[in-house]
């Protein structure tokens, strides 16, 4: 079918084939006949030609040449998308000898002026790596490259691709730090992740630790030469370090610290839950403690997902349990189980519960745990009785309660339960055992019912190891034991025989004959063990002629004080993994897994991120707050250089902030109009500094539109100003909207924007208004200009109820009326914004100023500048316009 | 998006005024990029999906470490193997003998551990719709990041088929093929939101396969899959409706565990608003809530503004196409939570250990006003529990002795008369009396309320001129609401 004409048939035929290799059937011997078909003009019969072509050209190296040049084709292609796939699919095949053809097609590629196309060169970057790991130097030149791509398209792959090929060179990140900082919002959920788990690497490598004092702490007081932020522990054993460490230099955060904590904050909103963990993980290892906990709402919030991501989650949550119990402490009832969960998720939780425990809250868990114990799951009643157990120990004041609660347990028809309840018994009693004579007792009557060799060996070993406690029934437990001594299970048997031991040495006159006894029917039992075990104790005991020098301290040896066993959590010291890694969770090094490495003990050199000027002013302590981070599709490219431009800002005002890469026609734009605005605020500054970037970026992709435009000296007034302006505050809209539309009344004029007099102060009788073209986009409704109306009282009394009403508009011309000012005290101003729609004419709306006593008759006349639009298109396009 | 990218003189139509909605700037980049390049060409960018990768020369070259996903296998719940897929080099079948063995051990296929460890690969999966998504990873990967993303191709097929069913993905088994491809390259993942796919593989309906299979045509759009260039990569271009429209669910769960004695041990309701939405354009909606403080801890959708919720409380956003989760909420825990029902429960056994009485009522407790609707009462019995013969005055009830589950389907609640189950119930020969109590979960329903108190204030849209229709409704479910005994 594969050779007719027909594409239909074609078709057919590769559907077939392709139903065949995702059933995993081998079709390798009919590749000649479908290699053909790569320059099938159908697209979808060329799809699974590829699909095809890419499964098995590694098998068939000499034949998959033949497609080579089609895609060689395709990646001159006009169409972007047809680049890209070419390029994806050359990078697929698996073929030695391409490598140099690759090689060259990824370095095209990477500087394709589609962002597409370039973020398909990151992706095959891998590919060529693993195919040829020679190429490497030359792979990293193109990711240094696109590393620098201002694109969000771009920033996942490239990050990708530089953690496959060269996780080591920390260098490359420097200069793109905080750009990837800020793109981090837009970029796609899954480089999201990429991202921020190379930014947590990168920063463990350049910022210090916040949390010195603390490790200071745990490290043993050993002085280090950086100090403590004492604003950010909460400890109070800290403070006669900090005392010490008071003299010396405080810990200040980096202010890209501070950027990549910030930036990723919002993240945690994310409906990723890889996104979330990822994050999550960041602000584990990265932010001070007293801001970790953030983190906790996000990750309960997680475990309202799917059972594995719970798994996962839970796994970390109980890391971080161990470390930081407050963060987790507030949603201890979101932990409670359910009967309905599965047994591992409801271990886990149990883990946490457990890890969450103390003074405190220990009443509550434990009626949970009592719930616990009456399900039905018996692995899990099981977990919980260890859990009890895990409590007990690390809270005395409830370490009766919970003896008596497991005591009575004891009773539990449930095998699995009662020999987990004499394991966890023998566990806690080893803690304090003088007290509980009566418990061991209680267990020694048990020895007749239970029949779990675990549970069996557990008493005999307690009763052992306390018989001074019990003098009476031990012997008696002994004969019991001895008369079924064949029947028992093997562990049971090496128990008795130590119960044995330990008898004849503290009590000999009552046992050396069931002693005798014993170790005689474990001579001939058919378990080695038993037999040497038997042997070894009988000489070290029973004293024969030839005496060793080890029976006399025979005693010493088998009544030997034990240590009480401590119970710990599994997941105690797993937070050397990076938290939400693979290795995490196996607690095993996974392949490939990058160290998280230690905080250095001095800091790197900040100034590597910095971009291009040399002066970047350091903020010390507190950093700007820029509210207007953007929302996400608006962010985009421009953003790339705001934490410089606003460190610049705050601190030294106007600087000389020319992009290095920006050439003479933006840098002349934007010098003009900084030239046309003498005193800036910062809002006003942070405009300017956007409408470089986005000077330079159009520049980038529509260079034709500075040459046809040319830079103007005066941008308030012409195209080009407005045409800059108006398209910065489109780009502004999405963040400040609540500042500039929602609520007028706190706009502040900006001083770049020309001023006209509506009504003067005489005329208006003290009241003087001006108006304004805002030049912000009026959202009411998109086709009215905004018109920003400042009125000011001058007049000994108030003004009442100022508002506007329609007198004598031009045909089409629509206004929306700013809502009335009900009162304008004396000697004050107010600003309001309205909406005109000026219908394209340069015309006057003609409009009536009321007040409460008053009418003025007014009127707004446009200029052509304000009455337009930015808007991009490419050289073609432009002349088409032109030419209609 | 905007087409019309005209430099906009001052009486050309279309963007005459000076405001301009923000949405224009971003789709330039998008458009300008292709413009020139806007041949009437057909798509390969989805052709060539790109796999392999991996050191497929293992003799000459050292073995390089890959990153992310290497191999997919759907195995359904008898544990056939029924679709494999490589992204890189084949990986044999073999690997999943270790997930065999681990899915032995378990009791339930939930419990098959999510993440296993093999001498040479790492073995992740997840449990959906009684299929197992296995996906084979060679060295380090964030779990979550493999889970989320299988979680994803899960949905997409349900988004595509309706259902995800071993029937279904083996029936449409090129177009599965085909969204694998496109969603993963060299382990990656490329495209994973369903407006893109569904630009570059048409999902498929009755109409089209009888069509296809007439004609021969395709399966795939024959137009650029824009969208993938766009910075608004979850709608599509060019989206066109007679009847604009924007439906807005608010749904809530209430999560309770409820003890013995009728107290509440822990309770919180989680919401989700889900959207249909079907407007023309590229129209950018803000959705204000009455009493936005009431969220405590919310996700969103791609789509919304977070710096703009953050500013004002009100979400504002340019909605994907079609139906999507915007977002999802959890209410402050310091409020109380009504809770709708109670259940008096008695259920006992005999110290003989031969029988036992169970009497189950239901009633209103909460309910602001509102009927309850499909309540639904299920008591997983003790295993020892063989059969049981009941009396309801209300609804139906169902016993399985093999999964020991009784289902009492309750219906609609009515407060005058409280519906009652009661019986006895009969245990295996010789079982001793079990200790284990029977755990009650509770299903429920309750239409125009949002037991939270949460409402939507209004519903704007900018962007676009004409006037969309525009409905918001409630429901309150049970989540996980559980009654302990």
């Amino acid at each position: 079918m594969l050779d007719s004409n027909k594409d239909s048939l074609k078709l057919e035929a590769m559907k077939r084939i392709v139903a065949m290799i995702a059933r995993g059937k081998n079709t390798s011997d009919l590749f000649p006949a479908v290699v053909k078909n790569v320059a099938c003009k159908n697209i979808e019969v060329k799809k699974l030609v590829y699909v095809y072509l890419v499964r098995y050209a590694e098998e068939q190296q000499d034949l998959a040449l033949l497609s080579i040049s089609t895609f060689q084709r395709g990646l001159k292609d006009p169409n972007q998308l047809i680049r890209a796939s070419a390029l994806r699919v050359l990078s697929s095949i698996r073929v030695t000898i391409i490598v140099p053809i690759m090689m060259l097609a990824i370095k095209e590629a990477a500087s394709d002026m589609s962002p597409y196309v370039r973020k398909t060169a990151a992706h095959a970057i891998p590919k060529l790596y693993s195919l040829d790991p020679e190429q490497k130097d030359q792979l990293i030149e193109v990711i240094e490259k696109l590393l620098a791509d201002k694109t969000t398209l771009v920033a996942g792959s490239v990050v990708m691709a530089f953690e496959e090929v060269c996780p080591e060179r920390i260098d490359l990140i420097h200069k793109n730090y905080r750009k990837l900082c800020n793109l981090l919002v837009d970029v796609e959920e899954w480089g999201q992740v990429v991202i921020i788990n190379m930014l947590t690497r990168y920063a463990r490598t350049q910022f210090l630790n916040p949390n010195l004092n603390e490790c200071l702490l745990e490290e043993g007081g050993e002085s280090t030469f950086y100090g403590s932020d004492a604003d950010q522990d909460e400890d109070e054993d800290e403070d006669k370090k900090d005392e010490a460490l008071s003299k010396r230099k405080p810990y200040v955060m980096d202010p890209d610290h501070r950027l990549l904590l910030r930036n990723t904050k919002p993240l945690l909103q994310s409906r990723n839950a890889a996104v979330v963990m990822a994050v999550a993980q960041l602000y584990f290892h990265l932010a001070p403690k007293a801001e970790v906990g953030v983190i906790a709402k996000a990750l309960v919030r997680l475990l309202r997902s799917h059972s594995e991501v719970q798994y996962v989650v839970l796994q970390n949550v109980a890391t971080m349990t161990i470390k930081r119990r407050g963060m987790f402490e507030p949603y201890l009832k979101s932990f409670y189980i359910r009967s309905t969960d599965p047994t591992q998720i409801k271990v886990l939780k149990l883990e946490v519960l457990t890890n969450l425990a103390s003074e405190t809250n220990i009443s509550t868990i434990l009626r949970e745990f009592q719930t616990y114990i009456k399900s039905m799951d018996k692995d899990f009643v099981a977990a919980t009785i260890q859990a009890i157990g895990r409590c007990a120990t690390h809270i005395g004041e409830v370490r009766d309660t919970c003896l008596n609660g497991l005591v009575q347990l004891l009773s539990n028809r449930d095998e699995l339960v009662v020999a987990e309840s004499v394991v966890v018994i023998k566990k806690l009693l080893q803690m304090q055992p003088e007290k509980h004579s009566d418990i061991i007792k209680h267990m020694a009557k048990l020895t007749d019912n239970i029949q779990v060799p675990m549970a069996r060996a557990s008493i005999l070993w307690l009763i052992g190891e306390y018989c001074e406690h019990v003098p009476k029934i031990a012997p008696d437990v002994l004969r019991k034991m001895a008369k079924t001594f064949t029947n028992e299970e093997d562990i049971v048997k090496l128990q008795i025989i130590n119960l044995a031991a330990k008898l004849y040495l503290t009590n000999s006159k009552q046992t050396k004959l069931l002693t005798q006894y014993v170790l005689n029917l474990a001579k001939y039992d058919q378990n080695y063990d038993i037999r040497d075990r038997a042997r070894f104790i009988r000489q070290l005991i029973v004293p024969t002629d030839k005496c060793g020098a080890l029976s006399k301290y025979a005693k010493k040896l088998i009544l030997a004080l034990k240590p009480a066993p401590i119970l710990e959590s599994p997941f105690k010291d797993r937070d050397h993994f990076q938290l939400g890694s693979l290795s995490h969770l196996l607690n095993t090094k996974a392949g490939g897994y990058q160290e998280l490495p230690d905080w250095p003990q001095d800091a790197p050199d900040p100034s590597v991120r910095n971009v291009e000027v040399k002066e970047s002013v350091r903020a010390v302590g507190t950093v700007p707050e820029w509210t207007k981070c953007s929302s996400r599709e608006k962010r985009k490219e421009k953003k790339v250089e705001k934490p410089f431009y606003s460190d610049s800002e705050g601190e030294s005002g106007p600087t000389e902030s020319a992009d290095s890469e920006s050439d003479s026609a933006s840098s002349s734009a934007s010098g003009s109009e900084q030239s046309g605005s003498g005193s800036e605020e910062s809002e006003e500054s942070e405009e300017r500094s956007d409408s470089d970037e986005e000077e330079e970026e159009e520049e980038e992709e529509y260079m034709s539109l500075d040459v046809l435009m040319g830079p103007t000296p005066s941008p308030q007034v012409t195209p080009v100003g407005n045409f800059l302006s108006s398209s910065l505050v489109t780009d502004l809209e999405g963040l400040s909207l609540t500042d500039t539309v929602l609520s007028p009344a706190t706009i502040s004029p900006s001083g770049s924007l020309k001023s006209y007099e509506l009504l003067h102060r005489i005329t208006g009788e003290g009241l003087w208004v001006e108006y304004c073209f805002s030049r912000q986009p009026f959202l009411p409704d998109p086709h009215m200009v905004a018109v920003q109306i400042q009125f000011t009282n001058s007049a000994a009394t108030e003004a009442k109820s100022l508002r506007l009403e329609e007198a004598k508009l031009q045909s089409g011309m629509r206004v929306k009326e700013f809502p009335e000012i009900e009162v304008l005290p004396a000697g004050e101003s107010a600003t309001v914004v309205m909406g005109v729609d000026f219908c394209d004419s340069t015309q006057a709306a003609n409009l009536q100023l009321c007040t409460h006593s008053r009418k003025f008759f007014v009127s707004i006349q446009p200029p052509v500048g304000e009455l337009m639009t930015p808007s991009f298109m490419t050289e073609n396009e432009f002349k088409k316009e032109q030419g209609k | 998006m905007y087409c019309s990218c005209c430099f906009s003189l001052p009486n050309s139509s279309g963007f005459s005024v000076a405001t301009m909605n923000g949405q224009l700037k971003k789709c330039h980049i998008a458009i300008t990029s292709f413009i020139d390049s806007c041949s009437p060409f057909l798509i390969p960018s989805s052709l060539s999906p790109s796999l392999c990768d991996s050191s497929h020369n293992l003799d000459s070259l050292p073995i390089v470490a890959v990153e992310m996903i290497h191999s997919l296998f759907l195995i359904n719940h008898s544990g056939d193997i029924f679709l494999e897929k490589h992204w890189k080099s084949v990986i044999g079948r073999s690997v999943c003998d270790y997930f065999f063995e681990a899915k032995e051990k378990a009791a339930e296929p939930e419990d098959v551990p999510p993440v296993l460890q093999t001498p040479h690969h790492y073995l992740i999966s997840i449990y959906r719709d009684r299929l197992f998504f296995l996906s084979v990873i060679q060295t380090e990967a964030p779990p979550l990041f493999v889970i989320e993303f299988l979680h994803r191709v899960v949905e997409t097929f349900q988004d595509y088929f309706g259902e995800c069913s071993e029937t279904v993905i083996k029936d449409n088994v090129v177009t599965v093929y085909e969204l694998l491809e496109e969603m993963l390259d060299n382990g990656f993942p490329l495209a994973t939101e369903s407006n893109i796919l569904k630009e570059m593989i048409r999902p498929p309906t009755i109409l089209r396969t009888m069509v296809n299979t007439l004609t021969g045509t395709s399966n795939f759009e024959e137009r650029l899959p824009s969208g993938q260039l766009s910075t608004i990569p979850w709608r599509r271009s060019g989206v066109k409706y007679t009847n604009n429209e924007a439906y807005f669910d608010v749904i809530e769960e209430i999560d309770a565990i409820v003890d013995k004695s009728g107290t509440t041990v822990c309770a919180e309701i989680q919401g989700v608003i889900e959207a249909c939405v079907k407007l023309t354009g590229m129209p950018d909606l803000t959705l204000s809530f009455m009493n936005p403080r009431l969220l405590d801890d919310v996700s969103f959708h791609p789509c919304v503004r977070f710096k703009r919720w953050e500013a004002e409380r009100v979400l504002s956003f340019i909605p994907p196409d079609g139906n999507f989760t915007l977002m999802s909420y959890h209410v402050n825990a310091q409020n109380l939570v009504a809770i709708p029902v109670y259940v008096k429960q008695n259920i006992s056994f005999f110290e003989s250990g031969s029988g036992g009485r169970l009497d189950l009522t239901a009633g209103p407790k909460q309910t602001m006003g509102k009927t309850v609707e499909g309540l639904v009462i299920t008591v997983h019995m003790p295993k020892a529990v063989l059969s049981a013969s009941l009396t309801a005055t209300q609804g139906s009830y169902t016993y399985d002795p093999a999964t020991k589950v009784l289902v009492w389907d309750i219906g609609r609640l009515n407060p005058q008369k409280l519906p009652n189950l009661r019986g006895s119930l009969s245990l295996q020969a010789g079982a001793p009396k079990p200790e284990d109590n029977p755990s009650i979960n509770i299903a429920l329903k309750i239409q125009q309320l949002a037991i939270s108190g949460l409402k939507v204030n209004r519903l704007d849209m900018y962007g676009e001129k004409y006037k969309p229709f525009k409905g918001v409704k409630y429901v309150t479910k049970a989540g996980k609401f559980q009654v302990r005994t």
